[in-house]
């Protein structure tokens, strides 16, 4: 069965999830990434908007401004999450939110503010950026738009947005770490393998 | 500003830019489609299954596949006797421009310093162009890359000293790979270039990434090379999306120049899955040619 998360998002909804499970979310997703992270953080500037157990969404979204001064959601994958770990652990602390969503893996910064401030990470399949753009029903309306588009704080209801995988949980696991350190073994393995075949020229 | 040729020229660059930005080349999705044939894990199949899923859609709906329609990359083999170069770097911006708004493409070009986004693709360096001059021909050969952050993110370029030797570059590659490329949309082309300096090695690993899926270097090392970092990273099973799987990468490429006695530089560049690059031949007369999608008419 599918299980969806419904904004506000509380603590009690994601206290069981454990990384590597799969989870669609449904409501207030608001996008921001390097820019809007920098802002809200170093600057101290809060967006109109409430966060409060809202989703995150790292992305920089295309989007058509209608005649009507309405949005069409036009493409909207997830950005890579890491470039955000500098700031995700304030992030999360001032703004609430509870599902963050991106691509790639995120550090133990935000693994430390998951556990502390109950808040997940999730990864979209990355580069499937139309398949996104469907789950989104409605842009609400925008923030920061000096940014430029991708950097801008789009605020989008989503439905059943996913398939999202659990990768960081309010445990302290962390899903990306995990098959790090796996790759990591197989590396210096298949290293090992190869290396007597590299002696080019000498 | 331009003649009704030169335009001819614009209007078809700019076509194909919004056509590479909506649907994959067919070397890219013929191996995907293998990858997905081969994959056991139940999460990594849905993983590509979403992946196709996507790449439907962005036909069915006329959009970018990806929201990162990259920074755009021009290429050029430019057959000294083609009679339009003299405005190509005008011809090619105008396309960009015309591109970004009628797909649209996602605006990427950020002003260095200033930190603005210019908002129509168009900036300082941005497209980005390199040339080359082919001489005694009159055929100009566009390859377009669209530079995504996610895949450009890993990129690096390193200079070894030579008693680092082979390994360190095969070191080199497996450690970017499994360090940041499993954060640029795993299965990637991995494109490895080897020479002198950073900036040749960089560049020799942009012209292998762009080489072609299954296609081999002519020198019997560079492709034991390719090869053993071929099996090596696709035994490390990355997966789609860097969640594990069966496999890891589309195709590792190398390139090379002769290098300094006393240098051994590498540049790695990687391409996503949806890497999204193309190659169109342009005539003296205008008719095109494009080889890496096929049946497109612009």
């Amino acid at each position: 069965m599918k299980k969806v998360l419904t904004t506000p998002v509380r603590d009690e909804d994601i206290i069981d999830l454990k990384a590597g499970d799969t989870v669609y979310l449904s409501g207030l997703l608001v996008t921001s990434r390097d820019d809007g992270h920098r802002r809200l953080v170093e600057g101290g500037i809060m967006p109109e908007i409430d966060l409060k157990g809202a989703g995150l969404y790292h992305a920089g979204p295309i989007v058509r401004k209608l005649e009507n001064g309405k949005f069409e959601m036009i493409s909207c994958g997830p950005t890579t999450s890491m470039r955000m770990e500098k700031f995700e652990k304030d992030f999360i602390r001032k703004t609430g939110v509870k599902v963050i969503i991106g691509k790639g893996g995120m550090g133990q910064d935000t693994v430390d503010a998951c556990r502390e401030y109950k808040a997940i990470h999730c990864v979209f399949p990355g580069g499937c950026a139309v398949v996104a753009a469907q789950e989104i029903k409605e842009i609400i309306g925008v923030e920061w738009e000096d940014f430029g588009m991708p950097e801008a704080l789009w605020k989008l209801e989503a439905v059943e947005f996913g398939p999202l995988t659990v990768t960081i949980d309010t445990h302290g696991n962390n899903l990306f770490a995990e098959n790090k350190k796996v790759f990591g073994e197989k590396l210096e393995e298949e290293f090992e393998k190869m290396k007597s075949e590299l002696k080019f020229g000498h | 500003m331009f003649s009704d040729n030169e335009m001819r020229i614009v209007n078809s660059v700019a076509s194909y830019l919004s056509v590479m930005s909506k649907r994959l080349p067919d070397d890219v999705q013929n191996r995907l489609i293998e990858m997905r044939d081969n994959e056991t894990d139940r999460n990594a199949s849905a993983v590509y299954d979403c992946m196709f899923k996507n790449i439907e859609l962005a036909v069915s709906l006329d959009r970018p596949l990806c929201q990162d329609t990259g920074l755009i990359q021009f290429f050029i083999k430019a057959g000294s006797r083609f009679p339009y170069l003299a405005k190509m770097k005008d011809i090619l911006t105008e396309a960009v421009r015309i591109a970004t708004s009628a797909t649209p493409l996602r605006p990427n070009a950020v002003d260095t310093f200033r930190e603005k986004n210019s908002g129509n693709n168009i900036a300082n360096g941005s497209p980005w162009i390199e040339w080359e001059i082919v001489s005694d021909s009159d055929v100009l050969e566009l390859e377009i890359y669209m530079a995504g952050g996610g895949c450009s993110l890993p990129g690096k370029a390193l200079v070894l000293m030579p008693s680092a030797g082979y390994e360190g570059i095969a070191k080199a590659v497996l450690e970017t790979v499994c360090d940041r490329g499993i954060n640029a949309c795993p299965p990637l082309i991995v494109g490895v270039g080897i020479g002198t300096c950073a900036d040749s090695a960089g560049v020799l690993s942009k012209k292998a990434l762009l080489r072609g899926i299954g296609t081999v270097n002519p020198d019997k090392d560079a492709q034991k090379l390719e090869k053993l970092l071929f099996e090596g990273l696709n035994n490390i099973g990355i997966g789609p999306n860097g969640i594990t799987g069966k496999e890891s990468v589309l195709d590792v490429h190398v390139e090379f120049a002769a290098h300094h006695p006393a240098t051994l530089a590498v540049g790695i560049s990687v391409g996503c899955w949806a890497t999204r690059y193309g190659k169109i031949r342009f005539a003296s007369d205008l008719s095109y040619e494009i080889t890496t999608h096929g049946g497109v008419d612009l």
